[in-house]
């Protein structure tokens, strides 16, 4: 085992070597026969002679060694290693391609009974993955892709190998993406803080403090409290831990402000369909989470449908994948609407247990057709991953888009409600049906579209949702008795109850979260929302009026 | 009470509390004989049918429809069942004093508040008690604030869900998700007995006609006429000088109770009490039961709650995919179709019956509309506007 561990040391120490220390060719034939042989330290050393050459080649040789498609043939009385290719058959016999060891030059095909194979047990594979790891990180230092050279650099931080120490610094002073420079920094600071000589550690600490490196939070805190420290790298370090421990705190309200605000604009989609068809019908619809689930499966089956058709082209179903779902919960929503609903108006309670009962029956029928299991709807590359906006916070894309839908469909609504023909005649039959009926509004027809926006509106918001959660038949189960009491909240007839009430209950939910954990969150909530309705029972922003059944 | 309804009723009773009971006493090979199976399955419809009753009273009575009755069904449960559960003391997988989950949960003393359970004196209060004072808590907070219909629903919906939740935490040391199970004795005798479980059978069947008894009783009183006056117009309620909190705050904790000791009443027979009892949709499962039966009629809550649960043990055993789209038309039949439920509907063609033997059709001639014929229809409109469905929208 020690002898393991010294020549994972030494390859460790040995991979980020700059310049390739070419070892004579008599070492690497002898390299080459140990590795052939049976001796377990002369095929280590074997191979740490071979990775410490960081020729690319011999690094992808050891690769092959570690996936067994290395084998020995003896050639004019001497062992020869081979990289083997495709196996076929040649009459009874089973044949393989074989290439060069180094340069990988073809061989030609021989029988596969000539061979030796040259395997790599467990031991071995450790050797060699450092040197490949290395290699990796080594090429992702130099990606592209500013996402994957981070990554890198947050791999060798928090290895803190003092040989990497070179390799970083050469990079950082390439490096030109301002999250990837952070995080070289970081990385930097971290090693030195871990090799440095003691007495000289105050620095990097300091850096640290600066950087808001929350990894080097154990490193520090191991140095603030270590005796044989000096008094200035003691003291470094608290401070570092403190200005640390500060900025988290900032992080973390900023990253739960972002949270509450995705959950109320999810809440907010959901509610405002909910809220606009309660307004004006007096009807609780409770098959609207069912909707959201059409909306979801509708946006899955579009994905299927590119993936089948225009597989180059997937990024874009989510873009086709939006109108969709609200075309197929709108047109869900008025067949209910027409079918059933209509007949019920005046009984708000009748028509919540009939639309109970649709809710069965559509959560039934999506668990019958698409099965009781999640199914699967990918992101789009756009909307994975997310924007760095401070150290140790990133905001993901699929959240912000999130957001920003919720804003467009409330300026939408608003827009449609308050600026056009249709939204006068909407607020008319909210506000009195029956003069708005002999007014010549055909309130039917108002009834329908407005039920059939409502229900569209819970088909985006099943689209979004495949985003940032599990697509299931009981997708709606989940978000619906919030979204109630987002309604009930914020009151009948008025857009900013609905916003507010959703602002509140998502900000409030995601605040106590961390305190009381996901469910006894919500039980305060429920209480809190009680309490509330103390105050005003008919909501935030009720309409006054002189009506006592109001 | 009218005479046939309490003949009737004495009949139903006879035949509940005595008949079936006897004929589950027979030896199996006789042709009357109830298999101790199907006896165990009427005990567990009739709990369900005292919870209806207590539910048919606040909604089909005074118009509030509550969507979280789970929740009190549930108290009632898990009260009966903390009992059970210490009943069975060591004789548990686990050789434990504790119950088996809370070895399995390593939790080392038994919790402060299931230590009263060891009496038997007060469970049987606490299934009573903690029932009612949540309710009344509860109904208090929604009614002095006059949360009312569609509130008044979905505020006990998400009572519901999170009372859902809550018991479905381990740290709540009431089982998780697995609830209380495994019972082996109540007061002593041993459950497994075919004669226990006819004993408890009987206590349900009792319990029933007795809750029967109070509910009729609560609507023949004034409090049960102004209870009917709120549903029709609890504004007009409230301008006449009664406050309609009260008597709603009343009906609530009568039916939360009747809901506790239906769940206290299960728990044995069933042999187990969990959180999926509790939810949402077990909730308002309870109110199609009422619906689907005939709010307004406690009579029709009864059947209401043992046809539905009759369907649903014969489709999830047979069509168990079904199950769950059939209970989804019959929440939009019972109320597109059949607003006041199957016994509004068998009342309506018992009329036309009636009216078809007593009086044929005779041809309108122009003669005939006299005043008297106007009167008439006058009045059989007046009477039809009388049996509509209760108006619960308020």
């Amino acid at each position: 085992m020690r002898r393991l561990v010294f020549v994972l040391l030494l390859a460790w120490l040995a991979a980020p070597a700059a310049g390739h220390a070419a070892p004579a060719a008599a070492e690497v034939a002898r390299a080459l026969a140990d590795l052939a042989g049976e001796d377990v330290a002369k095929r280590e050393a074997a191979v740490a002679l071979l990775g410490k050459t960081g020729d690319p080649k011999w690094l992808a040789f050891l690769g092959a060694l570690r996936e067994g498609s290395v084998y020995a043939r003896l050639r004019a009385g001497k062992t020869e290693l081979v990289v083997g290719g495709t196996k076929s058959t040649r009459g009874d016999q089973d044949v393989i391609e074989i290439a060069g060891a180094y340069g990988r030059e073809t061989l030609g095909t021989v029988p596969l009974a000539e061979l030796k194979e040259v395997g790599a047990d467990r031991a071995l594979r450790l050797v060699i993955k450092p040197f490949l790891d290395a290699d990796e990180t080594r090429a992702q230092l130099a990606d592209r892709d500013p996402a994957v050279r981070r990554g890198a650099a947050v791999k060798l931080g928090n290895q803190a190998a003092a040989g990497s120490e070179a390799v970083v610094e050469a990079a950082l002073q390439k490096e030109t993406d301002r999250w990837a420079r952070h995080a070289l920094a970081e990385a930097l600071a971290l090693i030195r803080l871990a090799n440095a000589p003691p007495a000289t550690r105050a620095v990097p600490a300091l850096a640290l403090g600066n950087l808001h490196s929350s990894s080097a939070l154990p490193a520090l805190g191991r140095l603030a409290g270590d005796a044989g420290a000096s008094p200035a790298e003691r003291d470094a370090a608290t401070r570092a831990i403190r200005q640390i421990e500060r900025w988290g705190l900032l992080t973390t309200t900023v990253e739960t402000l972002f949270q509450g605000a995705s959950l109320a604009s999810i809440l907010l989609l959901m509610a405002l369909g909910l809220a606009i068809v309660f307004g004006l019908m007096g009807v609780i619809n409770m098959a609207h989470g069912e909707l959201m689930a059409l909306g979801a499966y509708a946006t899955f089956v579009v994905q299927n449908w590119f993936r089948a058709s225009w597989p180059e082209r997937l990024d874009l179903y989510f873009v086709v994948a939006l109108p969709v779902a609200f075309v197929v919960a709108a047109a869900v929503g008025l067949v209910l609407e027409r079918g059933v609903i209509r007949f019920l108006y005046g009984r708000p309670l009748e028509t919540l247990l009939l639309t109970w009962g649709a809710s069965l029956i559509i959560q039934q029928g999506l668990r019958l057709w698409f099965g009781a299991a999640n199914v699967d709807v990918s992101a789009p590359s756009w909307l994975s991953g997310g924007a760095p906006v401070m150290v140790g916070l990133q905001l993901p894309y699929n959240r912000v888009f999130i957001i920003a839908l919720a804003a467009v469909s409330v300026f939408a609504t608003y827009w449609l409600l308050f600026r056009t023909s249709a939204g006068l005649r909407i607020r008319a039959v909210t506000q009195n049906r029956a003069m708005s009926a002999c007014l010549g509004v055909r309130a039917g027809v108002v009834d329908a579209t407005t039920f059939a926006f409502g229900a569209g509106l819970a088909g985006l918001a099943g689209c979004a949702l495949t985003q940032i959660g599990n697509v299931g038949p009981s997708l709606g189960q989940n978000y619906i008795v919030d979204s109630f009491m987002v309604v009930v909240t914020g009151g009948v007839g008025k857009l900013a109850g609905t916003i507010f009430a959703a602002a509140g209950i998502g900000g409030l939910t995601k605040g106590i979260e961390p305190a009381l954990g996901a469910v006894f969150g919500k039980v305060a909530i429920l209480i809190g929302v009680i309490l509330f309705l103390q105050r005003r029972p008919a909501g935030l922003f009720a309409t006054r009026g002189r009506n006592a059944e109001a | 009470m009218r005479r046939r309804e309490t003949l009737a009723l004495a009949a139903a009773a006879i035949v509940l509390a005595v008949v079936l009971p006897i004929c589950n006493a027979l030896p199996a090979e006789s042709p009357l004989a109830i298999s101790n199976f199907t006896l165990n399955l009427f005990g567990k419809f009739l709990t369900y049918a005292i919870l209806a009753l207590g539910l048919d009273l606040l909604w089909g009575y005074a118009g509030v429809l509550s969507l979280g009755h789970g929740v009190f069904f549930g108290l009632g449960g898990y009260a009966m069942g903390m009992h059970l559960m210490l009943e069975i003391g060591a004789k548990s997988v686990y050789q434990s004093a504790l119950p088996d989950f809370m070895v399995w949960n390593q939790v080392t003393a038994l919790p402060l508040f299931w230590k009263p359970f060891h009496s038997a004196a007060f469970t049987l209060a606490a299934i009573v008690l903690v029932p009612a004072l949540f309710g009344l808590a509860f109904g208090y907070l929604a009614f002095r604030s006059r949360i009312r219909g569609v509130y008044f629903a979905i505020i006990t919906q998400a009572l519901a869900l999170s009372a859902w939740l809550v018991f479905n935490r381990n740290e709540m040391n009431l089982g998780g998700t697995n609830g209380l199970a495994d019972f082996k004795t109540i007061f002593g005798f041993p459950l497994s007995q075919p004669g226990t479980q006819r004993a408890l059978y009987v206590v349900t069947a009792v319990t029933l006609v007795a809750a029967y008894l109070l509910c009729r009783w609560i609507t023949l009183t004034r409090a049960g006429k102004v209870l009917v006056a709120i549903r029709d117009s609890e504004t007009r309620v409230l301008f006449s000088g009664y406050s309609p909190a009260g008597y709603k705050l009343f009906v609530f904790v009568v039916s939360a109770v009747l809901a506790g000791v239906a769940g206290a009443l299960y728990a044995p027979q069933v042999g187990i009490i969990t959180p999926a009892k509790i939810g949402v949709l077990p909730s308002i499962e309870m109110v199609v039961w009422v619906a689907a039966g005939g709010r307004g009629t406690l009579y029709g809550a009864v059947l209401g709650a043992f046809g539905v649960n009759w369907i649903q043990s014969w489709l999830t055993t047979s069509y168990p995919d079904v199950w769950l789209l059939f209970l989804g038309a019959l929440f939009m039949g019972a109320v597109l179709f059949f607003p006041d439920g199957l016994i509004g509907a068998l009342g309506r063609l018992g009329a036309r019956a009636r009216r078809l033997i007593a009086k044929p059709p005779e041809t309108i001639s122009v003669q005939s509309i006299g005043n008297k014929s106007l009167d008439t229809a006058h009045l059989s409109q007046a009477t039809h506007v009388m049996s509509r469905p209760p108006r619960s929208d308020k």
